[in-house]
């Protein structure tokens, strides 16, 4: 784009690197962290600061070299920064289910062996909660 | 085409979020879990729509944003649709 100011240029760029190298570290992140609980940490840095400075990115892009403003990046931004804890609750969930129905299979983190979800415990699936547990409204 | 500044950091962010990418298909065949495989599915979608944002940069067209909006939304719902099936052995109750 012949418009853009020499530092409009340099701030698209360092954003765009900035987003680029938050994407890479998560997703490293996700290779490199032992358990499935410390590696939903990775890539939800990934979505908010990643994608959300290339979409910053993308939105000064277009405003100072093309003189238009784009309201899809807020769009997208907002979607993702809605739905990304979602997404990383359910599957969350899913690795305490399956940790209960599969015990032993929990891999050692840096603080040892978590330790497994007790019977009691049922809010990680959406089944009723047991008589007599915290969380049951037959009780109270 | 814009300058060398942009240049060059559009090319680091397509190099860097190629690299995320295989990175996420490593972990998607290693497992060792069903979770982590919905996990590295799910970065992977948001890897995707970090490397459509690049190419609307770079090619200067806002239709791309459209498509990077899709996969957000299709993302969600497939990851959702497949924790939801792992938790409950149905979808749509």
């Amino acid at each position: 784009m012949s418009g853009a100011a020499p530092w409009a240029e340099w701030l698209v760029s360092a954003l765009i690197v900035l987003g680029a190298a938050f994407a890479l570290i998560g997703s490293w992140g996700l290779v490199r962290l032992p358990s499935l609980m410390e590696r939903l940490h990775g890539p939800t840095k990934a979505t908010t600061l990643g994608l959300g400075a290339l979409l910053i990115a993308s939105i000064a892009w277009f405003q100072l070299g093309k003189g238009m403003w784009t309201t899809h990046e807020l769009l997208v931004s907002l979607f993702l920064f809605v739905t990304a804890p979602i997404s990383a609750n359910m599957i969350a969930k899913v690795h305490l289910h399956r940790l209960r129905h599969a015990p032993g299979a929990a891999e050692p983190g840096p603080a040892g062996t978590p330790a497994a979800p007790s019977e009691a415990a049922d809010w990680a699936t959406h089944e009723a909660p047991h008589l007599g547990t915290a969380g049951d409204f037959e009780g109270d | 085409m814009s300058g060398a500044v942009i240049t060059a950091a559009l090319a680091f962010g397509f190099a860097a979020l190629g690299l995320a990418l295989v990175m996420n298909l490593w972990r998607l065949f290693r497992g060792p879990g069903l979770a982590d495989r919905i996990l590295a599915l799910d970065t992977m979608v948001i890897n995707v729509i970090g490397l459509i944002v690049l190419a609307g940069i770079a090619h200067g067209s806002g239709t791309a944003f459209e498509a990077a909006l899709l996969l957000a939304m299709v993302g969600f719902v497939g990851t959702v649709a497949y924790a939801k099936f792992l938790l409950r052995g149905d979808i749509i109750e």
